[in-house]
């Protein structure tokens, strides 16, 4: 019965879109509807979330009748993988997706109240019209409610590398920032159609950007931290393609992010700011064609079928395509936003939009290369860190610098002599911290070495706008700004420091046997077996000592019965200063077992950061909608 | 600057900035895309020296040795075609990694065509089949689920 529930459910929010789109539509063309098509909208994210709160309820029951739950769950996994299991699959994951895109179209529906209303009841069909796409491809392509018939007796289990609690957390928080970004596609779609774009209309998209890129950043720095401990395999970013696919739309929310500043400030970047919002969710829906179509094979790809690639390929040509058709259309009747000097926040704004458009084309270049090549000539090849190291790598430094410049330029116009000045206390700082490396520690490469003197430098001047401020009296947003900006110096000082300093070290041992990696030496005691579960394991018993102290860690090598897999489960000490990690390997014929060992200073810093940015975003996002709320009760 | 003017600079600037960084990511990719080779394709293609490149391939039963330090491994990868190719590695070999079955490795060929890999790849899944093997990985996988 849930199953037929979740369903019927699935159907009505479907034809719902097609209700709210149809109403949209008919009070644009002056029907007196527009009060309709609010509540309308409401009631599909409602709907929507019913429906997949149904195939929740199914992967807790383990109900095996339901072919996706016999495909991906087993009745002896823990209940939070059951739980998060429902998006740890092709159909639920998309289920998720139009769930919470038809969640952002009611948020909007709701809480959004300072926009024209005309552009909000476009705003919202083209929402309706996205969500009907992806409604189809459930129905069609990849119902998640099919029976199947017989029941078997047992399910065939959930991939163990996703049996972790980070499966709870990176897809829903990945997915909300991600589909989010919809509502500022929509947002562009609704202003190009009623030609209102301008201060009023950015301050209203500027929340919704920014709850959006704010659980962007979360998801990506989650997913990052998770695949670092999970895979075993010491990296926190391997420039995959499904992470590009979720990099490329963070790139792209983040130069709209900045643009929109300079719409709603300076009433500049108009066609500029709408072709952005366009491109961020653009890049949404090419991410979700990589990571859901099965033409990359990992553990986000859950099944190869064409069928669906077609499908998802078609929807994603006709938004985009539609999208800049309309671009074409109507930008040359949005009228001419005003005009800036070089020298200006605007011009650093401007210059930071050109960095990340640039960086977002060497990722999108790099990831799409390759399919493009096989599908033309047939033959294979893969593009990996050289190559997006060495692309991305100066441009992101260059930017880098303008961030931390960008905050201490004035609006509308400035002296370069008067921000150099303002820069100078950062400068120098960086100088001595390059000089200090060059001494102490040579070799280290030049792009770490670059990056932890801007890490210094920058994470120095992304502090300077709150000098010589009240700093109980600076607004919320202000503070926002400056603490993400400070996550970025944050972020980049770990990668740096990282890259520069990691040690690492290769051992087969027997009991006993020193292995020396940083300031520790990691002795291995026993190997004993476990059990989970639904899970056994061989765990290795480390004794550290180093710096005074001791203590034990536990990597496993986990054999997993459901599906029959083999994973490794990485052990990790967090210091203040660094990480030790720890993998067991196999055991040797000759009785000895493998180790592999990393110290690697500082490598926290990385996903701090990243939280620290997401942090940033909170507070402006917080700061922004009060401030706007104050505005509303003067004016009442 | 009239407005006009100031937007057609902007636009013009973007572009510039995006063409380059596209021309930029070319020219990077010639030298740095990893090429993918099946033991059946360097016969064809002949060996490449002067690059990193991927081979993938099934891992020959019976092939797998383990040499004196303890951490080196040298196994042959097979495809349908009769050739292989010989391949050494240093590391901890990924979970999913066993004679029979698939392996992509990243490393450089070497002049007597045997291959020393850098990297096992970690992040195939248990239903990863080299792309030529696909149809009987499929099939596998349906009689597994029955």
């Amino acid at each position: 019965m849930i199953a037929e529930a979740g369903l019927a459910a699935l159907w009505i929010a479907a034809a719902l879109s097609l209700l709210q789109l149809a109403l949209g539509g008919a009070a644009l063309r002056g029907a007196a509807l527009d009060h309709a098509v609010r509540p309308v909208s409401v009631v599909q994210g409602v709907v929507a979330a019913f429906s997949f709160g149904c195939l929740v309820l199914l992967f807790l029951r383990t109900d095996l009748s339901v072919l996706l739950v016999a495909q991906n769950s087993h009745s002896a996994k823990p209940w939070l993988y059951k739980f998060a299991g429902t998006w740890g699959n092709h159909e639920g994951s998309m289920l998720l997706w139009v769930t919470v895109l038809a969640l952002a179209g009611a948020a909007v529906a709701l809480f959004e109240r300072k926009v024209a209303e005309r552009t909000l009841i476009a705003t919202l069909a083209a929402q309706a019209a996205i969500a009907l796409g992806f409604y189809a491809f459930l129905l069609f392509a990849s119902n998640p409610f099919a029976r199947l018939n017989p029941a078997p007796p047992e399910g065939a289990g959930l991939n163990p590398l996703l049996q972790d609690p980070g499966l709870a957390f990176h897809p829903p928080t990945l997915y909300f920032g991600y589909v989010g970004i919809s509502v500022a596609f929509s947002f562009a779609v609704g202003a190009l159609l009623t030609r209102d774009v301008g201060p009023a209309f950015a301050r209203a998209m500027r929340p919704w950007v920014l709850a959006a890129w704010t659980l962007l950043t979360i998801g990506i720095t989650a997913g990052s931290y998770w695949a670092y401990y999970e895979l075993g395999w010491g990296g926190w970013w391997f420039w995959d393609p499904v992470e590009n696919a979720s990099l490329m739309p963070w790139l792209a929310a983040t130069a709209l992010l900045h643009s929109v500043t300079v719409l709603a400030t300076r009433d500049g970047l108009r066609a500029w700011t709408l072709m952005l919002a366009v491109v961020a969710f653009s890049m949404s829906m090419v991410g979700t064609f990589l990571v859901r179509s099965g033409i990359l094979t990992s553990v986000h790809s859950f099944a190869v079928d064409p069928g669906r690639g077609a499908f998802i390929l078609a929807l994603l040509g006709l938004y985009i395509g539609g999208a800049l058709l309309l671009f074409a259309l109507r930008v040359g009747t949005v009228r001419e936003g005003a005009t800036f000097e070089p020298v200006s926040r605007e011009g650093a704004l401007v210059a930071n939009n050109l960095l990340l458009s640039a960086i977002l084309g060497i990722v999108f270049v790099g990831t799409l290369y390759p399919l493009a090549v096989e599908a033309v000539t047939g033959e294979k090849l893969s593009v990996g860190p050289p190559y997006f190291n060495s692309a991305t790598g100066p441009l992101a430094l260059l930017l880098v610098l303008i961030l931390g410049a960008g905050p201490l330029i004035r609006w509308r116009r400035d002296r370069l002599a008067a921000v150099a000045r303002r820069m100078a206390v950062p400068l120098v700082l960086s100088v001595l911290v390059c000089l200090a490396f060059l001494l102490f520690a040579p070799g280290i490469g030049i792009l770490p070495l670059l990056g932890l003197m801007l890490a210094v430098g920058i994470g120095v001047a992304s502090l300077a706008p709150l000098w010589g401020r009240n700093l109980r009296r600076t607004p919320l947003f202000t503070w926002g700004m400056v603490i993400a900006h400070f996550g970025v110096a944050v972020s980049l000082g770990g990668m740096a420091s990282e890259g520069a300093f990691t040690q690492e070290r290769l051992a087969a041992v027997r009991p006993g046997e020193p292995v020396r990696v940083g300031p520790y030496t990691v002795r291995l005691r026993s190997v004993d077996p476990i059990a989970g579960p639904n899970w056994t394991a061989m765990e290795g018993q480390l004794l550290v000592e180093g710096r005074g102290s001791a203590f034990t860690l536990g990597p496993q090598a986990r054999t997993f019965t459901a599906p029959p897999t083999e994973t490794s489960e990485a052990a990790i000490a967090t210091r203040i200063d660094g990480q030790l990690y720890t993998v067991l390997g196999r055991q040797n014929e000759d009785g000895r077992w493998q180790l592999r060992l990393w110290w690697k200073p500082f490598v926290t810093l990385i996903w701090f950061g990243g939280g620290l940015i997401a942090l940033g975003g909170l507070l402006s996002l917080i700061g922004r909608v009060r401030r706007e709320g104050r505005a509303k009760e003067a004016l009442a | 600057m009239k407005a006009k003017n100031q937007r057609l600079t902007l636009l013009i600037l973007a572009i510039v900035a995006v063409l380059a960084a596209v021309l930029l990511a070319m020219s990077a990719l010639k030298d740095q895309a990893a090429y993918f080779y099946a033991p059946g394709d360097v016969a064809r293609k002949g060996l490449v020296l002067d690059r990193a490149v991927r081979i993938g391939g099934m891992v020959r039963q019976g092939s797998i040795e383990r040499l004196q330090d303890g951490t080196t491994i040298r196994f042959v990868v097979g495809d349908e075609t009769d050739a292989t190719i010989p391949v050494t590695f240093t590391g901890i070999v990924p979970d999913l990694f066993r004679e029979g079955s698939g392996v992509v490795a990243e490393g450089r060929f070497q002049q007597d065509g045997s291959f020393v890999a850098s990297e096992i790849l970690a992040k195939h899944d248990e239903n990863y089949m080299p792309p030529r093997l696909g149809p009987q990985g499929e099939k596998h996988k349906t009689e597994t689920l029955q």
